[in-house]
């Protein structure tokens, strides 16, 4: 790469004088990055809250008449919403994009700091609107996270007078967010690499985040136009989703609207926002398995592919999770079968991580065991896919717990491993400090096991045939007594894990503060980020000159070389070798 | 160390609970064993792969954990064992899939000799539709949704009318006859579900959508809704049985056609006021009720529920709970209205008379009250307090307070409410649940006398 149009440039750095513009109107990716991961983990809290006191009531349903039925669909409601778009979404992409993109392609910034910046200020926008619907009369909306029509703006669901037209509006402007930073992602991604990193050096990490910020601009419009078309229906009377139908007894003056397509756009969304999640998840877990195991990423340009594969193939599943919505029937065989293709580039990512391991000289620092850990939840919660993307299996396992144990495990479980390996892993970088190891270690043991004691029993329940998004159970002729103690201490191991989450609050806080000084490079990473000149990196990143770059990102354990890592953008000539020969890296 | 045991033994404690879990699928009621069978090899499959990669994920973890003398193996492809794995993996996927997709179609195409049968959903209840003997079901549309005609049935359709309407949460289909589900919805999404017969399909509104089946074993299992449909989805109940032909026939016997239910008369004032007179000797000459009787208000409560609550009277619905003391003064009484003709005449009776508020006897606080209110009851009872028919919940402003209260008290004891025949008692029950303790019930009752 010899053009670099932007970042070497030194009159676009726009070095911030004031307090303000260093930390609050700032347009530095680093300080834009911790923004958005400061809010995604304080709006998360208020999730993980809103699940506690979901399970309370699951768990213990005579026992807490505080929480009422429209509070409780309200709880899940929210609780689902934040958890997919305003947690994970925004801490992956507007977090971690944000942060390691430059630094991992060695650009002193993003190519539209500008730009970066609306984009944190319109995503803190968002969630002011959707918090504001805790304190509206009526309160939030209760409709379930897929907000299906009608009933998600008819008079028998919660928060459907008010709290769903802030649900959609704050919707709207996440995605005016997301697009601003969406696009300043790709065209960095593209445009701003620095000498030597070619798109097939890129970490792992870059890519995932790069292919699933491309899938994010292709799904979110879906979502885009099906909230403003149901605001229409439900403030100027139009009917795209809305049937002729009789409301609590009245006559609706819609008429011939088609539910079904709102779940078709909804989902159209839907399915690759799952891959929004997981892609950076596989990206910046392979960087973190590689460097802990001292060994390169098997497979690396496999990786690569598989990342590209899925992140296409997540356009055409998206009518898998409306097996029984009523569509056309047939629809099924079509996405059936793309939806079992998924699970082969998905299982080559499997594989290539354990094999990764395989002859490594694993180092089992905390954000690997969260990233092992990562592994296991991820291995069952993409098994159970199979049992729903199946067609027939479907049948009787949808819209039960089996359900909510497979997308809790696969989605948000395992990105959340994966958050904290990556958390651990990058802090020392973003803080310039040191975390404490055993409360890392003691957050990892607790929520891993937690985590597992809560969905690992939540299967069986949905093979029971408990259905999902009931307020309780009540009377069946099915459910055992049995199956009520196991929901009981369902809740208990989930008040554990939400409890312990503050271990980790308490670690990042206390490290930042009074944490031992880190290393520059404490894991002897090879990526960029770590051979900043300044730890944390400053202003611009890289000093006076760009770096230059001569191979890939998984230079581990060279046969001959002495250190048993390579930086990127150590010369050839600069790496000592055992017996003085000339080192022959990877070729790539 | 401690992270290789931890995944060895959460192998072990997932194969365990898989071996010897409580909790699986129900016995089968339907012909789709293909479905369970298809479940089975998945765990098969599938169970094995998780074994295999964790137990390869804790191998590696111990084998290769770091040693400062050691090096790690430089490798960055193996290009045959990746084509290995893939293809391994591509025949893996479809083999599972297969199967699945045979039994599919067996699913989307219905035999021919299926009867059909027509599930209707609205919020929060089941109502189902039979073809009468023409064996066709007549048309229907919201459209035609009025009190009498509550399924929507097409007045003018000749098909429809000997169709039987079954406005009740108990459905019944006749053992090893192939049946064709219609499901359709009045308002809003909802979905179809018995655990035993395997198969669910949401319930649209605007369009049909269907499902088959064929019920293999007798007995009763409960219809519960599956797809989100507001804040009454977990109290949407129903029963369905599958009974021996003799048992189905006499159900189906039993059952009142379309036009049956749109030939009954008006109630006659007139005639309805003699009848009315042994009513009046407790619930008072105009209906307003009586404390020191223990008879309720009558006048100003909507004629459906009236006519709902005698005919529980009379069939033991209500009354029947040997702790409802005033219920089982009611019950004979009841039986005093012979037929459905003389109820509907009593009852359009009771509509002439003064609908004048009760005198409140009881208090609470108003702004708990409210709360509770307008989150739980207001959905189904109105904002005002005036009931909605269509959700068969009565009016209860300026209706006689003590007896709100204790009826809440009643359903929270299960007094009333519990009999399986109760249509909307099981959800009351289940909503009072959100009232905890007398005060929360004087707090929601005194806010209940605001609304009149």
């Amino acid at each position: 790469m010899s053009y670099i149009p932007i970042a070497d440039q030194t009159d676009e750095m726009h070095d911030p004088h004031t307090f303000i513009a260093k930390y609050v109107w700032s347009q530095d990716h680093k300080v834009i990055a911790i923004q958005y991961g400061t809010v995604a983990v304080a709006v998360g809290l208020v999730a993980l809250v809103l699940s506690a006191l979901m399970r309370l009531q699951l768990g213990f349903p005579d026992s807490f008449a505080f929480i009422d039925p429209a509070e409780y669909y309200q709880y899940v409601t929210m609780h689902g919403m934040i958890m997919v778009v305003y947690l994970l979404t925004a801490l992956f992409l507007g977090g971690f994009g944000n942060y390691l993109i430059p630094l991992q392609i060695g650009a002193r910034d993003m190519v539209f700091p500008f730009l970066n910046m609306l984009s944190f200020w319109f995503y803190l926008v968002s969630v002011i609107i959707l918090m504001a619907s805790f304190f509206i009369p009526g309160g939030p909306t209760g409709a379930g996270w897929t907000l299906y029509p009608p009933q998600a703006i008819t008079a028998g669901t919660p928060g459907a007078d008010g709290g769903i037209m802030l649900m959609l509006a704050s919707l709207a402007v996440f995605i005016i967010a997301f697009t601003m930073g969406g696009l300043n992602y790709v065209t960095t991604v593209l445009q701003a690499r620095t000498h030597g990193m070619t798109l097939m050096r890129m970490p792992l990490s870059v890519w995932g985040i790069f292919v699933a910020t491309i899938l994010g601009l292709f799904a979110f419009p879906a979502l885009f136009v099906s909230a403003v078309m149901m605001t229409f229906d439900n403030m100027l009377g139009t009917s795209f989703f809305m049937p002729a139908m009789v409301s609590l007894g009245e006559t609706l003056d819609h008429t011939g609207g088609g539910p079904v397509l709102f779940q078709h756009l909804f989902w159209f969304f839907g399915h690759p926002e799952v891959y929004i999640v997981a892609l950076p998840a596989f990206g910046l877990v392979s960087d973190v398995l590689s460097c802990h195991a001292r060994k390169n990423i098997f497979g690396y340009r496999m990786m690569v592919w598989a990342i590209v594969a899925i992140g296409g193939l997540s356009f055409i599943v998206w009518a898998h999770h409306m097996y029984v919505s009523g569509m056309n029937p047939y629809f099924g065989f079509f996405f059936a079968f793309t939806t079992l293709i998924i699970a082969v580039p998905t299982a080559i990512k499997v594989y290539n991580w354990v094999l990764t391991l395989w002859e490594g000289n694993i180092r089992l620092t905390v954000p690997m065991l969260f990233a092992c850990g990562f592994i296991f939840t991820f291995v069952h919660g993409g098994l159970t896919g199979i049992f729903l993307g199946n067609v027939t299996v479907d049948l009787p396992l949808s819209d039960t717990y089996f359900v909510i144990a497979h997308f809790h495990m696969v989605m948000g479980v395992s990105p959340v491993m994966v958050l904290f390996a990556a958390l651990y892993h990058w802090f020392p970088k973003m803080s310039g400090k040191m975390f404490n190891v055993t409360l890392g270690k003691i957050h990892f043991w607790a929520t891993f096991f937690g985590t597992y004691a809560i969905y690992l029993p939540m299967h069986y329940l949905g093979f029971l045939g408990v259905p999902r998004r009931y307020y309780s159970m009540g009377t069946t002729d099915f459910i055992p007594e049995s199956a009520n103690t196991l929901n009981a201490n369902i809740t208990m191991a989930a008040i554990w894990v939400a409890v312990f989450q503050l271990v980790f609050i308490f670690n990042m806080i206390w490290s930042v503060w009074r944490g031992k000084k880190s290393d520059p490079n404490p894991w002897e990473a090879t990526t960029l980020e770590w051979q900043t000149p300044d730890n944390p990196p400053c202003h611009g990143n890289w000093g006076a000159e760009l770096p230059t770059v001569y191979r890939w990102a998984y230079e581990y354990s060279v046969p001959g070389v002495v250190d048993d890592f390579v930086p990127q953008n150590i010369p050839a000539k600069d790496v000592k070798t055992v017996d003085g020969s000339p080192y022959i890296g990877h070729e790539d | 160390m401690a992270f290789v045991v931890s995944i060895v033994l959460l192998v072990i404690i997932s194969i365990a609970l898989q071996l010897f879990t409580p909790w699986w699928l129900q016995p089968i009621a339907s012909n789709w064993s293909g479905i369970d069978a298809t479940i089975d090899i998945t765990m098969w499959v599938t169970g094995f792969v998780f074994v295999a990669v964790n137990l390869f994920l804790a191998y590696c973890v111990y084998r290769y954990r770091y040693d400062k003398n050691r090096r790690a193996n430089y490798e960055p492809e193996n290009k045959k064992l990746e084509v290995w794995l893939t293809g391994f993996t591509a025949i893996g996927v479809a083999a599972l899939l297969t199967p699945g997709l045979f039994v599919w179609a067996s699913f989307v195409n219905v035999p021919e000799d299926a009867v059909k049968v027509e599930v209707v959903g609205q919020q929060w209840q089941w109502a189902f539709r039979y073809p009468g003997a023409d064996g066709v079901l007549g048309t229907a549309d919201t459209a035609y949704v009025s009190p009498r005609n509550p399924l929507g049935v097409n007045p003018n359709d000749p098909f429809g009318q000997d169709d039987l309407v079954v406005e009740d949460k108990e459905m019944h289909l006749l053992m090893n006859q192939n049946v064709q589900l219609l499901l359709r919805s009045k308002d809003v999404l909802h979905d179809y579900t018995v655990a035993p017969f395997r198969v669910k399909m949401d319930m649209v509104p605007g369009s049909v959508s269907y499902m088959w089946l064929e019920p293999t074993l007798a007995g009763s299992y409960d219809i519960l809704c599956e797809e989100h449909c507001g804040l009454g989805h977990f109290i949407m109940r129903g029963t369905v049985f599958v009974d021996e032909q003799a048992d189905y026939d006499a159900w189906i016997a039993a059952q009142t056609t379309f036009a049956e239910t749109q030939a009954v008369a008006e109630g006659n004032a007139q005639a309805g006021q003699a009848n009315y007179a042994i009513c009046s000797a407790c619930h008072g000459v105009n209906g307003e009720g009586n404390l020191a009787l223990n008879a309720p208000k009558l006048a100003g409560q909507e004629d459906w529920y009236l006519r709902q609550q005698i005919r529980y009277y009379k069939s033991g619905v209500r009354g029947t709970h040997p702790d409802d003391v005033y219920g089982a003064q009611m019950a004979p009484m009841a039986a005093t209205l012979v037929n459905d003709a003389v109820i509907n005449n009593v009852i359009a009776y009771i509509g002439t008379l003064p609908d004048n508020a009760a005198p409140e006897t009881v208090t609470g606080d108003l702004a708990n009250g409210a709360d509770l209110y307008n989150s739980t009851c207001g959905t189904c009872h109105g904002d005002d307090g005036s009931g909605i028919w269509s959700l068969h919940a009565p009016a209860l402003a300026g209706m006689t307070d003590w007896y709100l209260v204790r009826q809440l008290q009643n359903f929270k004891s299960g007094v009333r409410g519990a009999h399986p025949q109760d249509q909307q008692g099981y959800q009351m029950t289940a909503m009072v649940s959100a009232l905890e303790g007398d005060e929360a019930i004087n707090d929601v009752v005194a806010y209940i006398n605001t609304l009149r």
